[in-house]
């Protein structure tokens, strides 16, 4: 019997502590994929954040380091700059790069650092107990909006890869998602477009998947997905942001 | 004798029972929920069908859990 489908061999065979239907799970899996498809494990280095993806060494089989909340574009950009010939990303969820790391991220794709970018958006601070995030959708309840998220009080969703694209050192942004199989092939052809132009060396790649949070949006994984499709993505349109030819 | 059969695993201590795999199987009959519980508590995913599998592989590619393999003779 071949396996037509299997675990990739850059994730370790371990269960993870994600929640039933958590979108994190298959994205770690799609960037493994994408790292035994080009071939580069013994050459990457992954930045995880802090939030949900915080042990994501406990399940990537190839080099990870655990950077500071938000801080994980500096340390990436450190580790690039010392080991340039490494495939370097970071994995940040949108309490750690939306919120507390807002200054980081800028500045590393206004310097073009060659490094790449996944960007977990799931509209709610999950590792500490679903409070608001700045990507909250308005008129949702968390459990620091429990009125919904008002822009005259709270502000609106923050869209970070509108505000990057303006910046000269980035060259490839992309938003994705997670709630149907196209979907999901779309969103590792991005992920490996993004480790590609680094490969290439042309400098700051991000890709942003829109992921579900059934625990803290208080709905069966299912409805999750369902609530992706027909709500989130309204608010943060899909496709190519940004790609620079050349 | 060379007929072509796929073979789908399932590792249930894997499996969360978030049922995703059961919204995307084209054929909607391949697996169901089970009564049973694994070691986390979960009603994890059994094969209801397995003539009926065509391979696919769409549950696995859904699967956030890696806890769905295929297996393909050919």
């Amino acid at each position: 019997m071949n396996k037509k489908f299997t675990k990739p061999k850059s994730m370790k065979d371990v269960t993870t502590h994600y929640c039933s239907g958590c979108g994190h799970g298959i994205i770690h899996r799609l960037i493994c994929e994408v790292i035994d498809e080009l071939d580069v494990r013994e050459n990457t280095v992954a930045i995880a954040p802090v939030g949900c993806a915080v042990l994501a060494y406990d399940y990537w089989d190839f080099d990870t380091m655990e950077a500071a909340h938000g801080r994980t574009p500096a340390v990436a950009t450190a580790v690039k700059r010392v080991l340039p010939d490494r495939l370097v990303f970071t994995y940040q969820g949108d309490g750690d790069l939306a919120a507390i790391g807002t200054a980081e991220i800028i500045h590393a794709g206004n310097r073009g650092e060659n490094f790449s970018v996944i960007f977990v958006n799931n509209g709610v601070y999950g590792m500490t107990g679903g409070q608001m995030a700045p990507t909250t959708l308005l008129g949702q309840t968390t459990a620091t909006s429990q009125f919904t998220r008002r822009a005259e009080k709270e502000g609106f969703p923050l869209k970070i890869l509108e505000m990057m694209a303006i910046l000269p050192g980035v060259v490839y942004l992309e938003r994705t998602s997670l709630y149907s199989i196209k979907e999901i092939l779309q969103t590792k052809k991005a992920i490996k477009k993004a480790f590609q132009s680094q490969l290439d060396k042309k400098g700051f790649s991000m890709v942003e998947v829109i992921s579900p949070c059934p625990t803290y949006w208080g709905l069966s994984p299912v409805k999750a997905m369902e609530r992706i499709e027909k709500e989130v993505v309204k608010e943060y349109p899909l496709g190519v942001v940004k790609e620079l030819a050349g | 004798m060379n007929k072509k059969t796929t073979q789908i695993k399932i590792d249930k201590e894997k499996c969360k029972g978030c049922l995703l795999c059961l919204k995307v199987c084209p054929k909607q009959n391949v697996l169901e929920r089970s009564k049973d519980l694994n070691k986390r508590g979960a009603q994890f995913i059994v094969i209801k069908h397995a003539d009926e599998c065509t391979g696919c592989a769409l549950c696995a590619i859904m699967c956030p859990d890696c806890a769905i393999e295929i297996e393909e003779n050919k």
